[in-house]
Formats: C-alpha cells, structure tokens, sequence
C-alpha cells in the first residue's frame, strides 16, 4: 500500500495512482513542521556558514561583508594559534579515541562474562554518560584542585607528595589532566556499544573454536575481533568525530589554558567568533573542520561498503 | 569462555574493581564536597568524608538567587523543548515509518549526518538568522534551536515506535469503518504513548545539559541557563564557594540521572548506544 509511488508505471492501476498521490500530499504535509524548522535553523545556516568563511565578516559589520575568496585559508595557514589548536584537537581526538576504545573493549569484554555484580555494574557503566559534560567538568576541576583536590590527597597519603601538582594549570600536565576526563566521560557509550556487538558474536563460532584446542587469545583473535570489526570501526570513527567537536568538557576544565595548551579547534574558533568578533575567520575554520570530517567520514563509509560487497 | 581458571576470575574481579573505582571516585568527591562547611574547604588536607557534613550548601544552592533562576530558565527551556520537539516530531515520523518518500528517506539522513558536524560552523550564521528575527538572547530562540538539534533522534525513535504498531491494527480499523483520524486517535495514540514519554524526556534532558548554544545564544546572566550559570561559577568564584557549586552541580545532574535510569534496559541492550551522544 505505501510503495506504490515506487512500482513500476506499468503495474500501477488507476486507482491505485489517485491514492499514492493524496498519500504522497498527506506525507508531505506530516513531514512540513519538522522539515521546515530544520530546513531554516539546520540546512541553511549550515550552508550560509560554508559561504561565511569565504567572507571576511566581523561583529557588529553584517552591511558590507565582502567575499574574500580563500583569504581566510591563506591567514588560517600562516597562523600559529590556528596550528596549535590542530595539533592539540589531533592530539586529544586521537588520545581520547584510543585510550577509551582499549579501555572500553577491556570493560565490555569483562562485562560480557559471567560475573557476580556484573548487572550493577552495567548500570554503573552508564553513570558519566548521564552526568552533563559541564558537571563532569565541574565534578573533575574538584578533582584536580591544588588544594582541595583529591588527586593530590590520594597521592599525599599514598607517600607521593613530590608528585603533587597543579595539575590543570601547569602547562605539562594540563592537556593530559584533560584527556583522562574524556576518556572517563566517553568511555560509557564506547563500552555499552561494543558491549552489544559482543553479544551479537555467534556462540557457535566460540564453541568450534575452543572444540578445535584454540586457546583464549587465540579465540579472542580470530573470532571475536574479526566479527567486532565493523562495530569497532563504527564507534571509533564516530568517537573520533565527536572527540574533535567537542567544546564544553574542555571549556569548562580550562577554557584552552594554561597558555594554549589545552585550546582545541571548537574552543578556538569559539574565541575568535565571539571575544574577537571574526565571523568569517571562524566560519573558515568550522569549514576546514567539516573537510577534515567528510575526508574521514569517506574513508570509513568506503570501507563499510566494500565490507558490504565481499 | 566459561572454563576461566581461580587466577584469571580474580583478576577479573580486581580489573572491574578498578574501574568502578575509577569510575566512582571522582562522583564520591564531589558528593563529599557538597557536604562540607567552607572551613573545610581550606584544610591543608581534604578528607573523604567531612568531619562537620552540613546541609548548608544545598540549602544555598537552592536558594542563592541566581543558581534557582538559572535552574528555573533551565526548566522553562527543557519543558518548552520537550514539547515542541513531540508536537513536531510526532506527524513526521508516522509519515517517515508509514510511507516510503524520497523526501523522507533524505531528510532522515540529512539529520543525521548533521549531528556530525561542528557546532561552530552552525553557531555562526544560527546567532546571525536569529539577531535578524530578534530572537538572540531570548528563550525563545534557545528552545527553536534545541528543537531542531532534538529532532533527529526524537524522529529516529519516534518511527521505531511507529513501526512497531502492527500495520494490521490500523488497517482492522479501517475497514470497520473508522476514518483515518480516528485510527490515528483511537489506535495508534495509545500504543504510542510510551514512545512519546521517552521522546519528550530525551528532549526534555538534552536541552538541559547543553551548554554551547546557551553560552553563546543567551547574553544576559538573567536568562541563563544551569550548565551556563555552574560554568561560570568554576571560573571566577573563589575556594570557599566550592560546596554550593558540587551541590548545585549534583542536582543538576538529578534529571538526567532518572532519564538514564527510565532508559537503562534499552541502554544495556545497547539499541539505543549509538544514537544518543551526550
């Protein structure tokens, strides 16, 4: 009843082509006060902020912005700041994908075995995906406080004290201070993922493996990892995209600093677009983002397809 | 898999209780913090467990002026999503699970693929369209574009419930003579119920949490909303104030805390994984 718009011309009865077309006006209708606001608020802002960053628009001087062509790309690669903030979203995005993708695999598999308390620890697994990234980032500026901090405390007791430290302001130790609390609030949806695509490996598959002497690592290897793999590349790339977004975890934690250290891409642009008013400066460099994004979003939907034709 | 010897058992135990402390640690100390009088706060050496716990930080949290407008802004925020975003999403999704359309099939997908891009590069020209109409600074504009940025999921989860209202329901219906908006009222409203619910809270806590849009869409420190108002709490406050601000930061985690634990089943089962970035 509903694919008759897609049969083929000849099969379509009379009827049948006055219904598909009072269906198609009533779809179109359903559909109008859901595609309108995205329309407005999602696809054209999208495209105007492509055009933005070939403009040199500032705050407070939307009368006479001017197309400037790739202006803002030449300035983008001549700026210091600008790579700084690449390397260091590089730097984070990769950092926080890997160590979350090991760890959570580490839980997901321990999570997937017969153990006591294991229900009230997939439910625990869940808890810094609940929190707000504002208070995980809150929550772990407690952690890390010179004074206050429980990092500190714990390494005091623990006979540590030279080890103590400043551990957001001091430029070593502020850009990896950062990245455990991404791995920390990512790592749940990594895991419960993974989680679910272990429990989508045929039992089968184990049990023939282990008939045939295999040992557990070995079982893990050849069997559990090859049928994980479109999961794994799946959320890695995702994480990874996600990762190179984000802006109010690290905001909060340091807002870039100390000196720069932690200043990623969204929290650069985020600075030159609303404390220095450069529209177009930061349009331009959401679009080397968005490069950057579909460059990667190919390479995995390229792999995924040729998974698909084997 | 089941054959794992005493040695590997108990380092899988020490593994799971490694990350549970991990995991739980940091949340042990901001709940503790929140119980301890400023007097504490200054103390060489922070304790666990705070040798004079008081009530007082919540007690400020709840009434210091600018945390319980904030909280309120949040509220009036979320609840106006949550039901713009059902209102909206409701139409388009038993039009995306009952017809098969170019248009709907595309439109799924563009938000989706949407969710993947910076927020930067749509903060820009949202705040410009939103100044031209007036509406920067304003809830108003805050909750259209929360709306939008809920829709992709809500439509995504709304159609799932949709389809799996048997088609031979309505079609029973029918031809017993119901008109077509009677099935809808009569049929399909009712066992989409608790898809609506879910839809509306995932709406409802999104436009809670976030944080981007508010920062740059809200000027006023009147109109904020709690992650804005918490965040800039970090920033300039002093030590003593840091028990009211754990306190108001573990209250403010309290709506997302119920969502997870309305959603956990579907969470666990891992359906729901990909889908929700939060």
């Amino acid at each position: 009843m509903t694919t008759v718009a897609e049969a083929p011309p000849a099969a379509r009865k009379p009827d049948y082509k006055a219904r598909a077309r009072s269906d198609r006006t009533t779809v179109y209708l359903l559909l109008l006060p859901a595609l309108m606001p995205v329309l407005i608020l999602s696809v054209v802002p999208l495209l105007r902020g492509i055009y933005l960053g070939f403009t040199d628009a500032r705050a407070g001087r939307n009368v006479d912005t001017s197309f400037t062509g790739i202006e803002n790309y030449r300035e983008l690669m001549n700026d210091d700041l600008f790579w700084s903030a690449f390397r260091i979203g590089l730097v984070w995005s990769f950092a926080v994908t890997i160590l979350q993708f090991v760890l959570a695999l580490g839980l997901a598999l321990l999570l997937n075995q017969p153990l006591r308390f294991r229900g009230f620890a997939r439910v625990m697994a869940l808890v810094p995906w609940a929190m707000p990234p504002v208070i995980v980032g809150i929550m772990w500026r407690l952690v890390y406080h010179p004074d206050a901090g429980l990092l500190n405390e714990v390494l005091y007791r623990g006979g540590a004290e030279s080890l103590q430290h400043n551990w957001l302001g001091d430029f070593g130790t502020a850009l990896p201070a950062v990245i455990l609390v991404g791995v920390w609030s990512g790592m749940p949806q990594t895991t419960i993922v993974l989680l679910a695509g272990l429990q989508g490996v045929p039992r089968e598959l184990h049990e023939a493996a282990a008939v045939d002497g295999a040992t557990t690592w070995q079982r893990f290897r050849s069997v559990t990892v090859p049928s994980l793999m479109p999961v794994i590349v799946a959320i890695t790339t995702l994480d990874f995209i996600w990762n190179f977004n984000s802006f109010g975890l690290v905001y909060v934690l340091t807002a870039g600093g100390p000196g720069g250290r932690t200043m990623l891409p969204m929290l650069f642009a985020y600075e030159e677009a609303f404390r220095y008013g450069n529209y177009g400066y930061a349009a331009a460099l959401g679009n080397v983002m968005v490069v950057i994004i579909v460059a990667l979003l190919a390479v995995y939907l390229r792999r995924r397809l040729r998974e698909a034709n084997v | 898999m089941n054959r794992t010897g005493p040695i590997a058992k108990t380092l899988q135990y020490l593994a799971l209780a490694g990350y549970l402390i991990f995991l739980g640690f940091p949340l042990v100390w901001m709940l503790s913090t929140s119980f301890k009088p400023p007097r504490e706060m200054v103390e060489i050496h922070p304790t666990l467990i705070p040798h004079n716990p008081t009530l007082d930080n919540y007690v400020e949290a709840f009434t210091e002026q600018e945390l319980g407008r904030a909280a309120l802004n949040s509220l009036q925020v979320s609840l106006s999503t949550a039901v713009l975003t059902v209102l909206v999403a409701l139409p388009a999704s038993y039009a995306l699970a009952r017809f098969k359309t170019r248009l709907g099939t595309a439109a799924l997908g563009w938000v989706l693929l949407s969710q993947l891009f910076p927020f930067v590069l749509l903060v820009i020209p949202l705040f410009l369209i939103l100044r031209q109409v007036d509406l920067v600074n304003t809830h108003v504009g805050l909750v259209l574009v929360y709306v939008v940025w809920a829709l992709p999921f809500a439509l995504w989860m709304l159609q799932g419930f949709v389809r799996n209202i048997p088609r031979e329901l309505e079609e029973a219906a029918a031809v017993d003579g119901a008109t077509r908006l009677q099935v809808l009222r009569r049929v399909v409203a009712p066992l989409l119920a608790p898809g609506v619910v879910a839809t509306s809270l995932f709406a409802f806590i999104s436009a809670w949490n976030e944080f981007f849009f508010a920062l740059v869409l809200l000027k006023s420190p009147d109109l904020a909303t709690l992650p804005v108002t918490l965040a800039r709490f970090v920033g300039v406050e002093g030590i003593a104030r840091l028990g009211p601000l754990a306190a108001g930061s573990l209250l403010a985690t309290i709506p997302s805390l119920l969502f997870f634990a309305f959603l956990q089943r579907r969470l666990t089962s891992g359906s729901l994984a990909g889908a929700v970035k939060g």
